[in-house]
């Protein structure tokens, strides 16, 4: 009855894996650092900060390549196909027992939502929060680099406003998960990299 | 002809060896041998004309002027000696002689008292001839004894014999051997600077916050630089002087110092004192963010985080309007607390006192303004200030700076609006501290100071700001990050720059997590229709 297709390769799980753990350390350290609670206090959660972040650039420098040299970066292209059947399964269907409007494959691991949804975060709240965070580490040099008159006050409350995004992006992914045919199969999936298809 | 060369190469070498062991064996005391002064050419006490009885300052300065003939020259031209100084940025006249603060208030009429820190002799009245060269008092900064007094009531002189004072108090001051110590001169000390500038305002760590007898052998957490067991820094270390002319200021302080550190040969007329002076602009190797900090905030503000940390207490607060009161014998009344510390004195009004004091911080660029007693005041809820500070986040010359914001009520004529000078010191009918009358006192003190009274008597809040720059503590002990970046931290009053965390912007905040938690809501409303809804099916 059902298939398995091997969709995460080995270097994508540990893409995801590693990202996922960093961003969410970054997100602990990230509130502490903003004064919302403190676990490491001010001080050490910029640092820790300051270390997850250069971790995490690494690691992308990294999938970028992987990206661009597997062409698995074509697995983003957005596309309009079943975009609104897949937003009516999530808003009915899927109460409703309905089948899943999406076949996946190999070369179309995400569905048209969430190419979409992970375009967004790569293409806009992920851009913010790099600029500005890279920029928030160099505010020494941003009168050597000719940007002088660029103003603290927007370069941080743009990296704020991107965390409170990914917090939200974090939340909505993680609770879709759950919704592959088992609770728990998108995840064993992105874990051991196979998918079970209807 | 090889026997003979051998021979000789041999001779040679053991002439080498002997050569290089020699002076090793010889390495015994000659009786010859004696112990060099390594820090002067001139042992004083060899010379035969200090070898004598001294009966006045005056009588020691002469013999110093012999072979030092242009050390008087170089002192009369000095704020030390002058205790006058025209500011060139504000064009106000200034210097002890002048200024009026809310401490003592004013040296016009005090001169006897408030001249024992007056690096002359006789300075009595305000007929002090400022040409004499032989009351320059060499003393008071090159006595290495610890010996040299200048009790106040003296107008500067030292007790050479045993004297009663005030006459007819039976207390007995003890006359001192000019002689001894005139032998023993030498560099200047932390005794020798800070037997004024320790007890400023009239005791000790009373004035300035960041000076305090605890400086004449600190502990390295008490100063880094003074550290009596390891760098072990004299007051001339940073305030290095040249022809007596002692660097640094307070009339003109050096607010932000873009010259980096001095250097051998660079031609460089800057201010010598300053932290830059030595350490330069960027400091921070570890952390160049920190050196960014630096470009706006002093590096005393990180650096000393809290002043009077040795132990002793520096005044706060004095209220004079309180003072005058009498015990029910009509006796004067000093009230201590559980420290030790005079809170009140019928002589002078009510003090509050701290210890490791935070500091307040502004914006500051080293122009000091004073209230001088010839402007004009206003009473009104707002303390009048006695030094106006300038500086603003976008002049380009402003750090941020420590201060020591001494706050005082001391009296004034309503009808002319000015501050007064009142006669304080002294041993007679119309000294305040021994009186206790405020129209005698004001009128023989403006009497003094030249200036008009109404003989109308008011009291009016004041402050004056001292910036806080000694006292700087070890590194593990600067300011950490929360101590500002926080909500309420110490800059919460400085205005013009973005500090994160500070200055969170409340709508982003609020609109942050109002999208997460809209998203935590259909999150769950999405699970429990699908729970729901399951169990249905």
């Amino acid at each position: 009855m059902s298939e398995r297709i091997y969709v995460f390769k080995l270097f994508e799980r540990f893409w995801h894996w590693s990202q996922a753990g960093l961003i969410m350390f970054l997100m602990l350290t990230a509130f502490d650092i903003h004064g919302t609670y403190t676990i490491f206090g001010f001080e050490k959660a910029v640092a820790y900060h300051t270390i997850a972040a250069w971790s995490l650039i690494g690691l992308w420098v990294f999938a970028i390549f992987w990206h661009f040299t597997t062409g698995e970066w074509k697995q983003y292209i957005p596309t309009t196909e079943k975009v609104v059947a897949m937003a009516n399964y999530y808003l009915f269907g899927i109460f409703r027992n309905a089948p899943h409007p999406f076949k996946l494959t190999q070369l179309r691991k995400h569905n048209p939502l969430q190419r979409l949804a992970y375009l967004g975060i790569m293409l806009f709240v992920g851009p913010l929060i790099w600029v500005t965070g890279v920029l928030y580490l160099f505010y020494d040099k941003w009168a050597v680099w000719g940007f002088g008159n660029l103003s603290l006050e927007w370069v941080a409350n743009g990296h704020i406003l991107g965390a409170f995004m990914m917090l939200a992006f974090l939340i909505a992914h993680v609770y879709l998960t759950t919704a592959g045919h088992t609770p728990l199969a998108h995840i064993k999936a992105m874990i051991t990299g196979w998918e079970e298809v209807d | 002809m090889k026997h003979a060369f051998t021979r000789a190469t041999l001779v040679m070498c053991y002439a080498g060896w002997l050569a290089a062991v020699g002076p090793v064996l010889a390495d015994e005391p000659t009786p010859e041998a004696k112990p060099l002064k390594l820090t002067t050419t001139a042992d004083h006490t060899k010379f035969k004309e200090l070898q004598k009885q001294f009966n006045s300052g005056p009588e020691v300065t002469k013999v110093c002027l012999a072979c030092h003939t242009e050390a008087a020259g170089q002192i009369h031209r000095t704020k030390h000696w002058k205790w006058e100084y025209l500011n060139p940025q504000t064009g106000q006249t200034l210097g002890k002689k002048t200024v009026v603060n809310n401490f003592c208030i004013s040296i016009a009429s005090n001169y006897a008292s408030c001249t024992s820190c007056h690096v002359g002799y006789g300075w009595k009245d305000a007929n002090f001839d400022f040409k004499s060269e032989d009351n320059v008092d060499c003393l008071a900064c090159h006595d290495t004894t610890g010996n040299y007094k200048k009790p106040p009531g003296f107008a500067g002189n030292p007790v050479t014999k045993d004297t009663e004072f005030p006459p007819g108090s039976g207390k007995i001051i003890k006359g001192i051997d000019l002689s001894k110590i005139a032998q023993k001169i030498g560099k200047t000390s932390r005794d020798t600077c800070g037997a004024c500038h320790f007890n400023g305002g009239g005791g000790d760590g009373v004035k300035h916050g960041d000076m305090d007898t605890s400086l004449a052998a600190p502990t390295k957490d008490v100063d880094v630089h003074m550290d009596a067991e390891g760098l072990d820094f004299t007051c001339g270390t940073c305030h290095s002087s040249s022809s007596h002319d002692v660097a640094g200021s307070r009339y003109t302080p050096t607010a932000q110092d873009k010259q980096g550190a001095h250097i051998r040969g660079k031609a460089d007329n800057g201010n010598p004192a300053t932290c830059v002076a030595c350490h330069g602009n960027g400091p921070h190797k570890k952390d160049a963010r920190i050196n960014q900090h630096a470009t706006k905030i002093a590096c005393q503000t990180c650096h000393i985080p809290t002043y009077a940390r040795g132990g002793i207490a520096t005044k706060m607060v004095w209220d004079w309007s309180t003072a005058g009161k009498r015990d029910a014998e009509g006796k004067h009344i000093v009230r201590k607390d559980a420290k030790g510390h005079i809170t009140y004195e019928s002589r002078k009004g009510d003090f509050t006192l701290a210890e490791n004091v935070k500091p307040e911080y502004v914006w500051f660029n080293g122009l000091v303004t004073y209230t001088l007693i010839t402007d004009k005041i206003e009473k009104s809820e707002q303390r009048t200030p006695i030094n106006t500070l300038g500086g603003s986040p976008t002049d380009g010359k402003s750090m941020i700076w420590p201060m020591k914001v001494f706050r005082g009520t001391q009296p004034y004529d309503p009808v002319n609006k000015t501050l007064v000078t009142p006669h304080t010191a002294g041993n007679d009918d119309t000294g305040y501290w021994k009186n206790l009358d405020w129209d005698k006192a004001i009128t023989v003190g403006m009497k003094d100071s030249g200036h008009p009274f109404s003989g109308k008597i008011d009291f009016i809040k004041t402050e004056m700001s001292w910036p806080i720059t000694h006292m700087v503590a070890p590194k593990e002990k600067a300011l950490g990050c929360v101590e500002c970046h926080s909500k309420d931290g110490r800059l919460a009053g400085i205005q013009g720059i973005y500090i994160p965390v500070r200055d969170n912007n409340k709508l982003l905040d609020t609109a942050g997590w109002a999208i997460v938690l809209l998203t935590l809501l259909g999150v769950f409303g999405h699970a429990t229709l699908r729970i729901v809804t399951s169990r249905k099916h």
